[in-house]
């Protein structure tokens, strides 16, 4: 048995801004993890569709344009709907203070803001899927 | 669970297939016992490898082609559509990034459509150790077109064409000449050839280089291919130019394949084939259980002191694990 730690990262919306969804993608790669990295401009459902089908352990959103209080509820909802409302969502970006206790309380689970150790990000994964 | 029951289960729910594709990927119990139950009603889904250097763009293709498999289809039931995206994973920290997702954008929101990431983990030849598993799964599923992409693959990764009923080779200007059309490997598996990227410079010398190629071939006395000319179709996938001539083609591989007596046997040579890989992983494993690791370093020490030869040190280890040769 060889068990990966599989993550999505998404980014939903319309910004065009990748490269932090892409460090954080290389860093997870370098942990070790299989990081299925879905391209800009993804719609909710689209998110939700791949975290189904590739049956990830954790899904990263990526979001710079400030959407993601209409953004990140939504897919919270969508993936509820698919019954994977266990598997952890974790949010990076340019993400105002005051918004992230609403985030966490739709269910995200940790909010990342620019300058966030990437060490830091796998240190959560790592222990959020090894709690399942 | 048994069988149809099984079956039932991942046809209705697409979580319960992706979760089974995971323990299938990670060759658990569970995962072995599910392909058990299902072995009897597989055998029905026509797979399809697409294969090609990197960044001839294979994915885009396979966009394009499953569009036309679910929109072009001249069947009256579209066929549901399974791909199986393989990218490589670090030799170093076994991680992986698959981004094959990013040119089959267009396919998502269609219930009909079901597309799986795989890292290579370290297997060589294209593929992933359990790809031929997964696809059995899809298979059982319900999906009756399963497109395999490989991993960007050079001259040797040829394990797609044991696996797949037709094979699909991409090529694209720019990549190599005439001698690399002659050179031993990828090109010789192809049951379709594509250049893709048509709308670049040099588009028709790769497609002559292709020709000549095959020129060579047929006047060979090593033609496998008797009754299929292998078309050189022209694509530029992220257009969709040429993908509903591709599909077409496709289609009449697959006629082919049913009236030559050619699927009968690409299927027993598949299934051989799979036998072949799980008796050699599972001797590995038997070896890795009985030959203690110790025994492999003093195999090593004296080695290295030169004290014996490789030879000898193999048939003591094999002794070890109860094999006389």
């Amino acid at each position: 048995m060889n068990k990966k730690i599989r993550v999505l990262i998404a980014k939903p919306g319309l910004d065009g801004h990748d490269r932090g969804a892409k460090v954080v993608a290389r860093a997870l790669r370098d942990a070790g993890m299989e990081v299925i990295y879905t391209g800009l401009r993804q719609t909710p459902e689209m998110v939700a569709e791949a975290a189904l089908q590739e049956n990830v352990d954790v899904v990263g959103i990526s979001i710079l344009s400030g959407a993601h209080l209409t953004l990140v509820p939504r897919i919270l909802n969508l993936m509820r709907t698919n019954g994977q409302e266990n598997v952890p969502v974790f949010v990076g970006g340019i993400i105002p203070e005051e918004d992230v206790p609403i985030l966490l309380q739709a269910g995200v689970k940790a909010v990342y803001g620019p300058g966030s150790a990437t060490t830091k990000v796998i240190e959560d994964i790592q222990r959020l899927t090894n709690s399942e | 669970m048994n069988g149809q029951a099984l079956q039932d289960e991942i046809k209705r729910n697409r979580l319960t297939l992706a979760r089974l594709i995971t323990e299938v990927e990670n060759d658990t119990p569970s995962g072995r016992a599910a392909l058990e139950e299902l072995y009897p009603l597989t055998g029905k889904a026509h797979i399809i490898g697409i294969t090609g250097a990197p960044g001839v763009g294979k994915s885009s293709l396979v966009n394009q082609l499953a569009l036309a498999f679910r929109h072009h289809s001249p069947s009256e039931e579209k066929p549901a559509v399974a791909i199986i995206a393989i990218d490589p994973s670090s030799p170093f920290t076994g991680g992986a990034i698959l981004g094959d997702r990013i040119r089959m954008r267009d396919l998502s929101g269609d219930p009909g459509i079901f597309i799986r990431s795989m890292a290579a983990r370290g297997a060589i030849g294209g593929l992933a150790r359990s790809t031929a598993q997964v696809a059995r799964l899809m298979d059982a599923a319900g999906y009756k077109v399963i497109l395999i992409e490989t991993v960007g693959a050079g001259q040797a990764e040829v394990e797609i064409a044991s696996l797949a009923h037709t094979t699909i080779v991409v090529d694209a200007p720019g990549l190599g000449d005439d001698i690399q059309a002659i050179k031993a490997g990828i090109l010789e598996i192809a049951d379709i050839l594509v250049v893709n990227k048509a709308d670049l410079p040099g588009v028709e010398n790769t497609e002559r280089a292709l020709q000549s190629m095959l020129l060579l071939a047929n006047s060979g006395q090593y033609n496998n291919h008797q009754h299929w000319d292998i078309p050189i179709i022209r694509t530029i996938a992220s257009h969709g130019d040429g993908a509903l001539r591709v599909m077409e083609t496709v289609q009449s591989h697959l006629s082919y394949l049913k009236t030559s007596g050619e699927w009968e046997k690409r299927e027993r040579l598949r299934i051989r084939d799979e036998v072949e890989h799980l008796v050699i992983q599972a001797f590995i494993q038997h070896l890795q259980e009985n030959v203690p690791l110790a025994d492999l370093n003093n195999a090593v020490e004296s080695l290295f002191q030169r004290e014996t030869s490789p030879y000898q040190e193999v048939q003591k280890l094999l002794c070890k694990a109860g094999i006389n040769t």
